[in-house]
């Protein structure tokens, strides 16, 4: 594995997770082998219980694989199921997560959501406020900072809920079926801003996906499928 | 605000229990012997043992006390007094916190009363065979178990205090000759069965009027204790100094009731702890999934812990403070007076604190199990 390539995002190679075991054991996924650029935007396609959310756990550093090893922006993280970094800091430094549900807190306003990822990393009230501020302005909903997610549109949460992923510069965006609460245009719409936010931020971006209609924005397209990736297309 | 109000209660005992002999201003109790005085159990003394107790060198002052508890009906509604016998004409009861009127100025059927009783000046209220009018109302006089306090003289309150109907007097007049030809002394003196038909002041031995402890003003510069020594070698009486008195009605009855509230509110202190627990865990349980979010971006646990931490203590300081403000307004229609002692609202504040501390550790174990993959679909 070349950890020495800064352009490198997310290096990931023969990952395999089995729950249970014996007679119960369950293979979620198998074998897979990964790398994603900074910059580039790729597409995880696949059906129900291929192993795409599992593979998101992995590379999310939410879950250790059995075996494998991963490593991002050049940082051996895992190697096997053992842990090489503090993965609460390394997640909340260096990945974005984004969700169906976009998970903001109800009872803060999309500035204080956005703000929540930069203060659990200690920084400075006055650094988060303004870097929240430019974030909203940046993804188009700067009017909505100091409105509560229950008045904000589906379209405007989920930008918001991407600024939140941005705030601490990840070098790795995770997004898990974002578009699958929106309509088409508005789930097009936030793709074309994953894209967007790829090229421009310089941060690597994987999108689980049962969007077909929107394929054409990635650069590069995964399907997974009985926990292996099965192609790739470009 | 049901604990604040017990520990309120129980100051409120011990003021009652104690207001009357720090008030009282006697160096000296002295009461019938072997017993706790007047207030503990009951004590009757000749009332010529003031008299007595004035030969002693180093006393300034003695005069009666007497002390019990009457109810009758006042304006449809039961009314009970614990009454008071001020040695008048020495003891006007100028040590009375008077807020309305003014003390006793004549030696009989004048009556001061606390304002709890509900009693106003000018009112007039049936005690024994007389009309009693209240002339003053003092602030804060309650009795050791919680009743309002009256004064009137000496001589009315032992007159209401052993007044009986005249049927009773009658019955007693004839029971008292039948027992006389029981004896040799109704045998031989057979004209001794006139004077036992009339009136009990019409016989000495019978006459002598019992009052309940007699209280004692040492002259300045002599040695209480001395003098308490020297009376309490008689046979027929103990003495008891202020404190001592303090301490056997703090020791006696208010320590049961001390006890009993303080368990009760301990009681209540782990049911309070369980039920905060049980908000905190449900309030938890709520934000599971906020929480599962917050440790997947990369939050701390000790991030999580504060946020629950802070919640539980929250919640404490607006329930106590609610408690507070609450108590105040309700606590005065307490049948019993709430005392609130600004050192016991800070220790129930730290009581407080700490439930909110050890209610939180349940949610807190729950928060940190939180799995953060169940954010994702």
């Amino acid at each position: 594995m070349n950890q020495s390539n800064s352009n490198i995002a997310l290096q990931a190679a023969g990952l395999t997770k089995i729950y249970g075991s014996g007679h119960t054991e369950v293979v979620a996924v198998r074998d897979v082998t990964i790398e994603v650029n900074r910059g580039e935007i790729v597409a995880l396609l696949g059906p129900s219980g291929a192993g795409k959310t599992t593979l998101l756990t992995l590379l999310g550093l939410i879950r250790p694989p059995n075996m494998g090893r991963i490593a991002i922006e050049g940082t051996l993280v895992f190697d096997n199921h053992q842990a090489k970094v503090d993965l609460r800091r390394f997640r909340r430094q260096k990945l974005g997560f984004v969700f169906q549900k976009t998970n903001l807190i109800p009872f803060l306003t999309a500035a204080e959501n956005v703000r929540l990822a930069m203060e659990i990393d200690d920084q400075p009230a006055k650094v988060s406020r303004k870097r929240a501020m430019e974030l909203l302005e940046y993804l188009g909903v700067a009017a909505r900072a100091h409105n509560l997610p229950s008045m904000l549109s589906g379209g405007e949460q989920q930008r918001v809920a991407v600024a939140r992923a941005l705030a601490n510069r990840p070098s790795l965006i995770l997004a898990d079926e974002p578009t699958a609460a929106l309509d088409s245009i508005r789930g097009r719409q936030v793709m074309e801003l994953f894209a967007k936010v790829a090229h421009e931020q310089n941060a690597g971006v994987i999108v689980v996906t049962h969007d077909h209609r929107a394929l054409d924005i990635f650069d590069r397209t995964l399907e997974m499928e009985d926990g292996q990736l099965r192609k790739s297309h470009n | 605000m049901i604990v604040m109000g017990m520990g309120g209660i129980y100051r409120g005992i011990v003021e009652d229990a104690i207001t009357l002999v720090e008030r009282v201003e006697a160096d000296l109790w002295v009461v019938q012997k072997d017993t706790r005085g007047p207030f503990a159990e009951i004590s009757r003394i000749p009332r010529d043992l003031e008299d007595r107790v004035l030969t002693v060198p180093g006393v300034e002052s003695a005069h009666g006390f007497v002390s019990h508890t009457v109810q009758r009906k006042y304006k449809s509604k039961p009314l009970r007094l614990t009454i008071q016998g001020l040695s008048w004409p020495i003891d006007k009861g100028i040590w009375l916190p008077i807020t309305a009127g003014r003390g006793l100025s004549q030696a009989h059927y004048e009556l001061v009363a606390d304002k709890s009783s509900r009693l106003q000046v000018g009112d007039k209220l049936a005690l024994g065979k007389e009309i009693f009018t209240v002339k003053g109302l003092t602030k804060g006089m309650i009795s050791q178990a919680g009743d309002p306090m009256a004064f009137i003289t000496l001589d009315d309150a032992q007159a209401v205090q052993f007044d009986l109907s005249p049927e009773s007097i009658r019955i007693e007049r004839t029971a008292r000759v039948n027992r006389l030809f029981n004896i040799e002394l109704g045998q031989t003196q057979p004209q001794m069965s006139e004077r036992a038909s009339g009136l009990n002041s019409g016989i000495p031995a019978l006459g002598t009027s019992m009052i309940s402890a007699v209280l004692v003003g040492v002259k300045p510069g002599n040695n209480i204790e001395a003098v308490a020594e020297q009376i309490e070698a008689w046979p027929d009486v103990s003495v008891y100094t202020k404190d001592g008195q303090k301490q056997l009605l703090l020791k006696g009855s208010v320590d049961r009731a001390r006890r009993q509230l303080g368990l009760f509110a301990v009681l209540l202190i782990i049911v309070s702890a369980v039920i905060m627990a049980l908000i905190i865990y449900t309030l938890t349980l709520e934000k599971l999934h906020d929480i599962a979010m917050l440790k997947l971006i990369g939050a701390r646990n000790s991030v999580i812990l504060g946020l629950i931490m802070q919640q539980a203590l929250l919640l404490g300081s607006i329930g106590s403070c609610i408690a507070y403000l609450l108590g105040q307004w309700i606590f005065p229609y307490f049948p019993r007076r709430v005392v609130l002692v600004r050192g016991d609202i800070y220790s129930l504040g730290i009581i407080v604190l700490v439930i909110s501390i050890l209610a939180s550790l349940l949610g807190i174990w729950r928060a940190m199990r939180a799995d953060p993959s169940e954010v994702l679909s």
